[in-house]
């Protein structure tokens, strides 16, 4: 489809970084080193909650090859400030305590001090030195412990935001908020069927391949250069500024290529770890955390408590909603409740709906972002219940939402209005895509829930700098976590009018390009695409200016056509069209280089909607579910790379599957995290799964030059729903608690047939 | 503590180095030998990422010690092309989008070569759990899976 209206967005060419990643030359985090570079290690908190008395750092500085020691008193106190991050906010004060706690470990893990030593062995014998006198204090895991009166308080500077009269006494819920349309309570009177449901998910993380990995190298004179593999660049100069008391100028930071990050990468642990000892010890300084310094310290996603009650008229229409979240944030506020709330309901046109969420800490790890943040977590109970009411009232789980849907001019209860949106065209896709239409084999069952993500645009800047030879090169600032890079290009080259492989993109440093906010909020093809096609546009300008300068004739009578300027019509003059190689060559005869700029605040990006297919088959004795199809159907505006997008709907909707059916943090009565490894936090291998077929429905977004919407996220919604919904087809046992492992999942089933179990 | 002298091939080349004697196979060619292309994923055998080949047999670098390369053979994601040709699953996974972040694949490629070299007609079933000690976080799969699929179709075409 695309491929017939443009000659470059749409196809499927080769990604511009492919041979550097399946020949081990891409260069990862963990892959860089310096001359003379120390290896720095963390010293972290065996206790779930305590206060640090004192540390004692004397006899691990007197181990010979330790060069540097630093605790949370090497670092600036910070002011009660939000900043973003990524897709949520962080409060500076919060973020400098979890880097480095000051006054109190808040969750095991939690990072008490830093050692660089001249060796990974001297690093790990002076942490082991190092004396940290701690008072434990009772600890709280689960969010509805957490936000009872009698529970232990983990800030007592924390009153419930969001509450009138406001508190005055500390509390474990950081926030309240409310979200309202209609009259919630005067719908459910109109309704004559209501369904009421609890759900409850486990913290999940992203599970990213590559562990955090940073390189810092402090001069003298104050300059810091940084290598480090995060999903935003100018977030961890930010970051690292803010935190160790620097000028943005003096921070020069440098993306490695990206091992996966999913959300989880859009916060500094190690960053300003790195640069500190690196200050103090005059050498560079290398620090790789462990995939169990990951587990414990880094991410993850909530977990959540959701209530949920749906009303519904006969015909199938709902009338009114009530929908209660409450999010671990982990130790410090901020969890994804806001996204939560928003995205709860967002697939529905229901004219009454009241919406509440609580931010809840506990002594857990800070959560990060994870794809569609909080999102997920809402759409497994809304879904769960609306798949309830498909069965109550014997219609195809489609056609319910369909005759829901939301659509152009619906008001949602955040109170946006969505524009051009493709709920229904993806809704009608799923309904006739080959797997809808074949039949559910004996044995198995089929589950179908939605999901809807915002998507973001913000800020970014590229640049378009057109070589001697006429290549030319596209500088932007976003880190290329799937494929972005390819998609960039193939937008460049076909504003250019120029092969694809003339076009080459990098991914330049903190000093090389202008501000780019995060590679996150599936904005990268959308916002930085914008800026892009921008760049390109003012190169483009500049070339035509040239063109017009050669031929002595006004700018307007110059149009850019197939890589060249032409003269717009014959009563222009007759000249012979300007190559962008011609134009090149010539530059600095008519003016000089030839660079285009662009930046800007990207607003618009289109909302994203996805339908997901899924039939199961499960193993009553054991509990063992066994996906034996998937498909994915999403509206992606326009698939600026179609593989590329296949690639994000089918990894989401796998990371869905996990979370749906194996991954959870475990944590034992001290609350010490009992699985902090792959082989315990069990991710979806390949012998999981099926080939997960995708439906990419293009409902171009009107904001968006090539009708760009972001695809990333919405992937992960709605897996888990429609296999709850599967399995509950399959079994009649409707699960309400994440994840549906097999033990979880054969308990339910023995409950709910005693008779059986007896056998 | 003095340094083990370890004498072995890697990649085709003769190839000597120190090692101390808990250093991990991994640790060694990435400290020692530079060559950074397997990675620590996990450091415990779970996420396949620093997969090589020692003697034709697929093997966790971290797994192994480095001192157990004595006399072995070592295939690592850099001897995977020749010369400035890759190998046919390496072209595959361009072409076919089997790779998103990419850290993965350097271990997913070896993995995939082991399983192609024992077995060069594989059923889709074989190919799963072939690479099943292979953690991806970003493709599902689905394009890895199809890639390694489709190379062992054309080698067969190919052998005919």
């Amino acid at each position: 489809m695309s491929a017939q209206r443009y000659k470059w967005v749409g196809t499927r060419q080769n990604r511009p970084d492919g041979a550097d990643k399946v020949t081990g030359r891409a260069r990862f985090a963990a892959d860089f080193n310096l001359p003379g570079e120390l290896v720095g290690k963390v010293l972290r908190s065996p206790h779930a909650h305590a206060n640090i008395r004192s540390i004692d750092t004397t006899a691990a500085a007197r181990l010979p090859g330790v060069k540097a020691i630093v605790t949370g008193a090497d670092f600036p106190e910070q002011p009660d400030q939000l900043l973003p991050a990524g897709e949520m906010q962080v409060n500076l004060r919060d973020v400098t305590r979890n880097i480095m706690a000051k006054e109190k470990a808040l969750y095991e893990g939690h990072a008490v001090a830093a050692v660089a030593a001249t060796t990974a062995a001297v690093a790990a014998e002076a942490l082991s030195l190092i004396k940290v006198d701690y008072e434990i204090l009772p600890h709280v895991i689960d969010v509805r412990e957490a936000m009872k009166d009698n529970a232990p308080v983990l800030h007592a500077h924390m009153r419930t935001e969001g509450v009138k009269p406001a508190p005055d006494k500390p509390s474990n819920i950081a926030k309240r908020l409310e979200f309202a349309k209609g009259d919630a309570d005067a719908g459910f009177a109109q309704a004559e069927v209501v369904i009421e449901r609890e759900f409850t998910t486990e913290p999940v993380h992203q599970g990213y391949i590559e562990p955090h990995a940073a390189l810092a190298s402090a001069s003298e004179d104050g300059q810091v250069q940084l290598w480090t593999t995060t999903q935003g660049h100018f977030q961890v100069r930010g970051f690292c500024c803010r935190l160790l008391d620097l000028e943005t100028a003096q921070l020069r930071v440098t993306p490695s290529e990206i091992g996966g990050g999913f959300g989880g990468k859009t916060v500094v642990y190690l960053e300003p770890l790195a640069i500190r000892l690196s200050q103090r010890a005059g050498r560079p300084v290398k620090m790789v955390m462990s995939r169990e310094e990951v587990m414990r310290a880094s991410g993850p996603t909530s977990g959540g408590h959701v209530k949920v009650k749906l009303g519904a008229r006969k015909d199938g229409s709902i009338v009114a909603a009530d929908v209660t979240v409450a999010l671990q944030a982990g130790a410090f506020a901020g969890s994804p409740v806001g996204p939560s709330c928003m995205c709860s309901l967002a697939c529905y046109d229901i004219d009454n709906i009241r919406v509440v969420g609580f931010d809840v800490v506990s002594n857990r790890p800070k959560v990060a972002a994870y794809r569609a943040p909080g999102a997920p977590i809402s759409a497994w109970a809304v879904e769960s219940v609306v798949d309830m009411l498909a069965q109550e009232l014997g219609i195809d789980p489609i056609d319910l939402r369909l005759k829901n849907a939301a659509k152009q001019g619906t008001k949602t209860h955040y109170g946006a209005s969505f524009g051009v949106i493709g709920l229904v065209e993806t809704l009608e896709a799923a309904k006739n895509s080959p797997h809808y239409r074949a039949p559910v084999k004996p044995g198995h069952a089929r589950g179908v829930a939605a999901g809807f993500w915002f998507n973001v645009g913000a800020d970014s800047s590229a640049a378009a700098q057109v070589g001697e030879d006429g290549t030319v090169t596209i500088i932007s600032g976003n880190p290329d976590i799937g494929g972005s890079r390819a998609s960039l290009a193939l937008m460049a080259a076909e504003e250019l009018g120029i092969d694809y492989n003339k076009v080459r993109p990098i991914v330049a440093d903190t000093a090389s390009i202008g501000f780019n906010f995060v590679t996150g909020g599936s904005r990268v093809t959308f916002a930085t695409g914008l800026a892009v096609i921008n760049a390109t546009r003012d190169a483009i300008s500049q070339l035509k200016a040239r063109a017009a300068k050669i031929w002595e004739v006004d700018v307007e009578g110059v149009v850019w056509e197939e890589g060249e300027a032409r003269p717009s019509s014959t009563n222009v003059g007759k000249f012979e069209p300007l190559s962008l190689a011609k134009l090149a060559a010539s530059a600095s005869r008519t003016g000089g280089p030839i660079n285009g700029h662009a930046q800007l605040n990207a607003q618009g990006a289109g909302p994203g909607f996805g339908v997901h297919i899924v039939d199961l088959k499960v193993d009553m004795d054991t509990g063992i579910v066994t996906i034996d199809r998937y498909t994915a159907v999403q509206d992606v505006g326009t698939a600026i790379h179609p593989s590329y997008v296949e690639g994000q709907l089918q990894g989401g909707a796998v990371q869905g599957i996990g979370w749906a059916l194996n991954e959870e943090y475990i944590y034992d009565k001290q609350g010490r995290l009992q699985n902090p490894g792959f082989l315990d936090y069990r991710m979806p291998v390949a012998s999981d799964l099926p080939m997960i077929e995708t439906v990419l429905v293009e409902v171009p977004n009107p904001t968006h030059p090539y009708g760009v919407r972001g695809v990333g996220e919405v992937p992960i919604i709605p897996p888990m729903a429609a296999i709850g919904s599967a399995i509950a087809r399959a079994t009649g046992v409707r699960m309400l608690d994440l994840p549906m492992s097999p033990p979880r999942l054969s308990a339910a089933i023995d409950a709910a047939t005693p008779a059986m179990a007896a056998e | 503590m003095s340094k083990i002298h370890v004498t072995t091939t890697v990649n085709g080349e003769p190839t000597e180095f120190l090692c101390n004697a808990t250093d991990t196979l991994l640790d060694v060619l990435r400290d020692e030998l530079r060559l950074t292309g397997a990675k620590e994923g996990c450091g415990s055998g779970d996420c396949g990422a620093c997969s090589v080949i020692v003697d034709d047999r697929l093997t966790c670098a971290c797994l192994m010690l480095g001192a157990e390369a004595e006399g072995r053979r070592v295939l690592t994601i850099e001897g995977m092309a020749h010369g400035d040709q890759l190998h046919p699953l390496q072209k595959k996974f361009i072409e076919m989008a089997a790779l998103q972040c990419g850290v993965c694949t350097p271990g997913v490629l070896i993995a995939a070569k082991a399983l192609l070299d024992r077995n060069p007609n594989p059923t889709e079933t074989e190919v799963r759990f072939g690479l099943a000690g292979n953690l991806c976080r970003c493709t599902g799969y689905d394009k890895i899976i199809r890639a390694v699929m489709d190379v062992a179709a054309d080698q067969r075409e190919t052998a005919r």
